[in-house]
């Protein structure tokens, strides 16, 4: 079987912080993570290779740096990994970011691709779904669980709000993950040291299966207008206990931030 | 010269820091106060090939630098001294002197199974009577025929009770002094081999230190590590290399203690303001911050002179004594900005300030390490 992972290098959100005057994103200084859901997704795939036997496959859209995750994803267990970094890519938003995506799919061997359901930056959770419109396959997001029949189709646990569903997809399809249901290993010691010691194939928009004006900027019909941030207030806790485990919570929390 | 990471560095950074994070830290103080061996952690940790990091790939290890070795000691002791104490034993007392001093049989039968992390390593010089002066050994090995008998005692011994293969020094020829003293790899089953009580320490409470007892042992002939007469140098030597990894446990301490001081003081608010934006603290933790820093490159340096091939005794010994004694004043001083709080256990300074003391005295006591650096010095 040949899987492939799209991933994604975003910036580790629970490091930054926001400049109360411009309102934008101080991204200097904040590290750069392989996104949480598309690290779940690496972990399904990696998975079904342990358990099926499977040949994974990295991709990753994004400048030279971006090459970091893909050596971790190297680290982690998988046998190719790609980077789509070309100019004529910048600039794009989710559907030109899924075209490009999709335009080198086009060009490899696979029975299953498994994206993460969204960014921890962006959050729109499209660019999975919109490869499986670009594709013609079908797709299951919100994955929490996946298994291969037999026959090559698969079983796939789908989280709702309120509620899992149990779909069968037949032959290939787009798996959309959650980061939640799948706990990512840690790279090994020895994937480490090999990590470099492999290629990272770097592939350019004439690698791909597209017509370059949907790329990048060109083709991105949405823009970001605005970004600003929401007022946020503590969520608080609740709790329904007698008055006297209500007075020792209090103490407690009191004690814990210092203030008594 | 370069004092950046490697890529590759700062990949296994990025793994070993996550590792410490999600899989020591939470265990770390329920370790310390039962006093248990944290065999669940090794289990990971060789899962990942932590217990084999600087093991070339022909002996079943991961191939890595010492230096990577010591980065995964100083960020595990940075969260569990006793989970850094337990690799450094392991690894550089256990495994390096088979991997540079075993024959090839040696190495095949012993390393892929230590550097696994099947088998864990420990390592036996220190007696009740031969401690810093380590050449009035005591333990006697008599040669008969096929094999060596084996009389004596070993104390303080890191790993013992979790360990299946230690590397034990013994008098073979008494007359000769220390080059009658010979090396020895002994397997836990071996006849008239026996663990034997179990220290209760200040620090470091989860590393299972016991004694060693050889009554009659019998030791394989083919199981002296090294020449005839040369264990005291293979000691020495092995000594040379722990001492790089207790640097590195001492330098984690030290820098778990600033991380936890760190924190604290911009949370902690008296007279209505945090003591963190108190000059007394700021310059006092600039102070240890130096140190820290300067312990970490003496301890990097070390390391890389023994990849590199270079001789690193005086080295080791320099980083071992500077990061120990960092980490005693780090810690002594993280408990007093702590106050009555880090005089008690709901802190994690209690802890650290009880461990760094040991980094003062194992692997060569602080004077040790000044005879050492003095020796090489007026030779």
């Amino acid at each position: 079987m040949n899987i492939i992972v799209c991933i994604k290098q975003v910036p580790d959100t629970t490091e930054i912080k926001i400049d109360p005057v411009k309102n934008t994103l101080i991204r200097e200084g904040v590290p750069s993570i392989m996104n949480p859901d598309d690290k779940g997704g690496l972990e399904l795939a990696l998975q079904m290779k342990d358990k099926y036997g499977a040949n994974v496959t990295v991709i990753t859209m994004g400048p030279p740096q971006a090459d970091l995750i893909l050596r971790e994803a190297f680290a982690m267990g998988v046998d190719r990994a790609i980077l789509l970094s070309d100019r004529k890519f910048a600039g794009a938003d989710t559907l030109a970011t899924s075209y490009a995506l999709a335009g080198a799919i086009k060009t490899l061997d696979y029975d299953l691709i498994i994206a993460g359901r969204q960014a921890i930056d962006g959050d729109t959770a499209q660019v999975g779904p919109e490869m499986a419109e670009h594709l013609g396959l079908p797709q299951v997001s919100y994955v929490i669980d996946a298994e291969r029949e037999k026959n090559g189709n698969f079983i796939v646990k789908k989280e709702n709000e309120d509620s899992v569903q149990t779909l069968e997809v037949e032959g290939k399809c787009v798996l959309t993950v959650l980061a939640s249901a799948f706990e990512a290993r840690y790279m090994t010691v020895a994937g480490i040291v090999d990590a470099y010691n492999k290629e990272v194939e770097v592939w350019g928009a004439d690698k791909l299966d597209v017509d370059e004006n949907k790329l990048g900027l060109k083709g991105s019909p949405t823009k970001v207008w605005q970004s600003f941030p929401k007022q946020l207030k503590a969520p608080g806790e609740v709790f329904e206990v007698s008055e006297e485990e209500a007075v020792e919570i209090i103490v407690n929390k009191l004690k814990e931030k210092h203030l008594i | 010269m370069d004092f950046s990471y490697s890529k590759t560095e700062e990949l296994f950074l990025q793994m070993i820091r996550s590792f410490a994070e999600n899989e020591v830290k939470p265990l770390a103080a329920e370790v310390d106060e039962t006093e248990r061996f944290p065999m669940e952690t090794v289990k990971k940790m060789a899962k990942l090939g932590l217990m084999g990091i600087p093991v070339p790939r022909q002996y079943g290890g991961a191939g890595g630098s010492v230096q990577m070795y010591i980065m995964a000691v100083e960020e595990l002791s940075r969260v569990c001294a006793t989970t850094g104490v337990i690799l450094s034993a392991h690894t550089s007392l256990c495994m390096a002197p088979i991997l540079e001093n075993g024959t090839e049989e040696q190495k095949m039968k012993y390393l892929p199974k230590l550097a696994s992390g099947e088998w864990i390593g420990a390592f036996g010089l220190t007696e009740p009577n031969a401690g810093t002066d380590a050449a009035m050994q005591q333990t006697m090995a008599v040669d008969a025929g096929d094999k060596y008998i084996l009389n004596g005692t070993k104390i303080f011994i890191t790993n013992a009770a979790y360990a299946d293969v230690f590397i034990v020094m013994a008098m073979t020829d008494k007359s000769k002094g220390t080059k009658g003293i010979s090396a020895f790899i002994v397997e836990k089953g071996f006849k008239g081999f026996s663990i034997g009580k179990k220290e209760l320490k200040m620090g470091i409470r989860g590393s299972a230190t016991c004694e060693l007892i050889f009554e009659n042992c019998e030791v394989p002939k083919e199981n002296l590590l090294g020449p005839l007469g040369k264990g005291f140098n293979i000691a020495m030597k092995t000594l040379d290399g722990g001492r790089i990894g207790i640097a590195s446990q001492a330098l984690g301490i030290a820098q778990g203690a600033m991380d936890e001081t760190v924190k604290y003081t911009k949370e902690r608010k008296q007279f209505g303001k945090s003591i963190a934006q108190f000059q007394n603290t700021q310059f006092q933790m600039a102070d240890l911050k130096t140190k820290v820093e300067a312990a970490r490159l003496l301890v990097r340096s070390a390391a890389w002179k023994k990849d590199k091939g270079l001789p690193y005794s005086a080295d080791a010994a320099m980083a071992k004594l500077f990061a120990a004694e960092t980490a005693m004043e780090v810690t002594t001083k993280a408990v007093q900005f702590h106050g009555g709080y880090g005089y008690t256990r709901e802190y994690p300074v209690e802890r650290m300030m009880r461990d760094a003391k040991i980094t003062e005295i194992y692997e060569g006591t602080s004077e040790v390490q000044r005879m050492v650096i003095a020796g090489h010095l007026f030779k």
